[in-house]
């Protein structure tokens, strides 16, 4: 399975992400074989596919979890199990749980992913300080910020999520499912976001059953799976 | 929501990374201040402990000098089960809210920012239980000479017993019933630091010398400290990602 | 061809190989330990269960040893192979640990005058039987058996680590609280009447496991690759049309090898 690129914008650099011959056996079945595509600075890859199809999966070892696949996985032109360091050091991962301690309150949830990301000191003109509130006003949960996460809806805890968006500065973005529990106009924001992103040279890649208004800077995989849910007999050769 | 994000990338692609101290302490206050915000579950494995040793007098007989002589094992059982019922929410509740998959992706380290939350594990049940043994064997009769040894190797097998015990939370951690299998798996490897910690204090109370013991107990520890979070680290990527 | 078809095209031929040398050393170990050896001057004929009781317990140490070394070729290598010898050795290695109990405890009742005593070696098994316990039980206890695999290696490395500190601390312990008079773990000088019998049983162990591993291992391999061309051809469940030219290559490919 192969993508062409989108658009004809010439993208000098060495592709931020490229994946070659990518294939996943689960006790014994496929989920996806011989997967080749690259994911270069500005696009937005949107993987799609039936339930079961691999799509979580296919997010997990683009983020670096999961190494027990064939194929290869390269970052900036090396292959991430030699570039590890760097490649988590560039990628912002949010997964179906928003991971946020419902007994924390929103900037202590964050204070700890700051901690393990590492503190940027000057943001844009906005300390490290200053820089969560920041995130959580543009997230749209000004006032909520000494309120501990059990006490917001399931929404707004992603919301909390969705401000490492802000507050993090990553490459790339590996996102399972981010429209989920959010309401139409933090979608929209969500959306704006994604794009403005994909604009100042970072990239996207996400699954997603949400329609982009502007399709422009977006790609699509389609994994097939065997949605009848038969198992299909392995080849010999490959194993 | 704004529509911009706040960092521009150019800053960003520098990858700072921060120190591997600040979030491992940045980890453990973190456990450390939710276990405070929930205070009824740190009491826990304390009540459990209490019980426990009250069960004994009334099972096997009140009788002061019998049950002097079984002080120490009594105390140091209940004390690793009391361990050991903790350790089912080391990780239970970082996996179910998504954070443990988060701290599986941080550039840090994952062995060492594990040894920070099973040093979280130790403050909030080993320590305490530690603390609290003095009083359960006045309880059952210890003599009092006993008291600091008790503590001491009550302390210093209780890191320990994290340690080992946060490779089965962390193999068990996916499973939906993985309580009585962590007990199959755990408990078999608690026996050496069982042996030496009960054994220290047999031989306060003897009147021997009971540093060797402790000494052991020490090694055990370093050892743990040494190769635990290793498997810990390996158990939580399998438990994540299976 | 892949590594599990090449091993069990091989494995057909070591197969009767090993079970004849099992069966051999096992009649005349047995043969010549129980009947023409001579007594023991202090423990009489009840020492004769040594010709059980050695050979299980070092099997049940050496198939933990096993276990370690397949946890790392497979964790290490992801070769799946070594997975499926651990899944099949891991059960026997439990029964040689429950023979070798079950034989120290029947030895105990003319030697103690009672079934248990919480003899150093005995007590070690014991740990040890619980070892296997978790290991086995651990892997079945996921729904992906991929997890299952890799959480069983780890916890039998984990284990291997421990061993030699659990025996350590046992037998640090049993010394402190009883020291016995006779133990199973430290065999007296013996005449070669004695120990010749002895050996022949201990090599006759080890085929005997070897073969009842490599039956198993046969087993979870069809098992596991029951959805491959190979397998299919081998059972004869693919269409007419192209099993006969399949099966003459897949023929022609197990000769080679």
């Amino acid at each position: 399975m192969s993508i062409q690129p989108a658009t004809d914008a010439a993208y000098s650099a060495p592709p931020l992400l490229a994946v070659e011959a990518l294939s996943c056996e689960r006790d014994e079945r496929w989920l996806f074989r011989e997967l080749d595509f690259m994911l270069s600075g500005g696009e937005i890859l949107q993987i799609e596919g039936p339930n079961g199809s691999g799509k979580t999966t296919l997010l997990k070892i683009l983020s670096g979890q999961f190494n027990d696949h064939e194929g290869e996985v390269y970052w900036r032109g090396q292959p991430v199990s030699r570039a590890r360091g760097d490649f988590l050091a560039s990628l912002l991962y949010l997964g179906h749980q928003p991971g946020i301690k419902g007994a924390l309150t929103a900037l202590e949830n964050l204070a700890w992913y700051q901690a393990l990301g590492g503190v940027v000191d000057r943001v844009a003109g906005v300390d490290s300080v200053n820089a969560p509130w920041a995130a959580l006003a543009a997230v749209g949960l000004a006032g909520f910020e000494d309120v501990p996460a059990q006490q917001l809806s399931a929404g707004q805890q992603r919301r909390i999520a969705l401000a490492r968006l802000h507050l993090t500065p990553r490459a790339l973005w590996v996102l399972d499912e981010p429209f989920t529990a959010i309401d139409i106009e933090g979608v929209a924001a969500l959306e704006q976001l994604l794009l403005a992103h994909a604009e100042r040279g970072g990239s996207v890649v996400m699954t997603t059953h949400h329609r982009f208004s502007d399709p422009s800077r977006l790609r699509r995989i389609q994994l097939g799976g065997n949605v009848d849910g038969q198992r299909p007999a392995l080849d010999e050769e490959s194993a | 929501m704004r529509r911009e994000p706040l960092i521009p990338l150019a800053e960003s692609n520098a990858a700072s990374t921060g120190s591997l101290g600040a979030a491992m302490a940045a980890t453990l206050t973190r456990d450390l201040r939710q276990a405070l915000r929930r205070r009824s579950e740190l009491i826990n494995p304390l009540a459990f402990f209490a019980l426990v040793i009250t069960l004994f007098p009334l099972g096997i007989s009140p009788d002061k000098a019998l049950l002097a002589t079984l002080a120490p094992g009594l105390v140091w059982v209940a004390a690793l089960l009391a361990t050991l019922l903790s350790l089912d929410g080391l990780f239970r509740q970082d996996f179910d809210d998504g954070s443990l998959e988060q701290l599986l992706l941080t550039p840090q380290p994952l062995p060492l920012l594990v040894l920070a939350k099973v040093v979280g594990h130790w403050l909030l049940t080993g320590l305490p239980l530690a603390l609290m043994a003095p009083l359960l064997g006045v309880m059952l009769g210890l003599p009092s000479a006993a008291f600091g040894v008790l503590m001491a190797s009550l302390a210093l097998g209780s890191m320990s017993l994290s340690l080992i015990g946060a490779i089965g939370a962390a193999l068990t951690v996916g499973l939906r019933r993985g309580g009585v299998l962590l007990s199959l798996i755990i408990l078999p490897l608690y026996i050496p630091v069982l042996i030496f910690g009960a054994g220290a204090v047999q031989s306060a109370v003897a009147g021997l010398p009971s540093l060797p013991h402790l000494a052991i107990l020490g090694a055990m520890l370093a050892l743990a400290l040494l190769l635990a979070p290793l498997a810990i680290a390996a158990g939580l990527r399998l438990s994540v990602n299976g | 061809m892949s590594a599990p078809a090449t091993f069990f095209a091989a494995s057909s031929r070591w197969l009767p190989w090993l079970w004849s040398l099992a069966i051999i050393m096992l009649l005349i170990g047995s043969v010549w330990g129980l009947a023409f050896a001579p007594a023991d001057y202090q423990q009489g004929n009840s020492f004769r269960i040594i010709y059980v009781h050695v050979p299980a317990a070092i099997l049940a140490q050496s198939c933990f040893m096993l276990l370690a070394a397949c946890a790392v070729i497979f964790l290490v290598w992801k070769i799946k192979l070594a997975d499926m010898v651990a899944t099949a050795a891991a059960p026997i290695g439990a029964l040689m640990t429950a023979l070798a109990l079950f034989s120290g405890s029947v030895w105990g009742i003319p030697t103690w005058g009672t079934w248990w005593i919480w003899d150093a070696r005995l007590t070690s098994m014991l740990i040890q039987l619980f070892l296997y316990l978790g290991v086995i039980v651990l892997r079945g206890a996921f729904a992906s058996r991929d997890s299952g695999s890799r959480a069983a290696s780890i916890l039998a490395l984990v284990g291997m680590v421990n061993i030699p500190i659990i025996k350590y601390s046992v037998d640090w312990w049993s010394t402190l609280h009883q020291p016995a008079t006779f133990t199973l773990s430290e065999a007296p000088p013996m005449p070669a009447s004695m120990w010749i019998p002895l050996l022949l049983m201990v090599m006759g162990f080890y085929a005997f496991f070897t073969a009842l591993v490599l039956m198993r291992t046969r087993v979870e391999v069809l098992r596991r690759e029951s959805a491959k061309q190979w397998v299919r051809l081998l059972l004869n469940i693919v269409p007419e049309r192209a099993s006969s030219v399949h099966a003459a290559s897949v023929q022609a490919k197990d000769e080679r090898h």
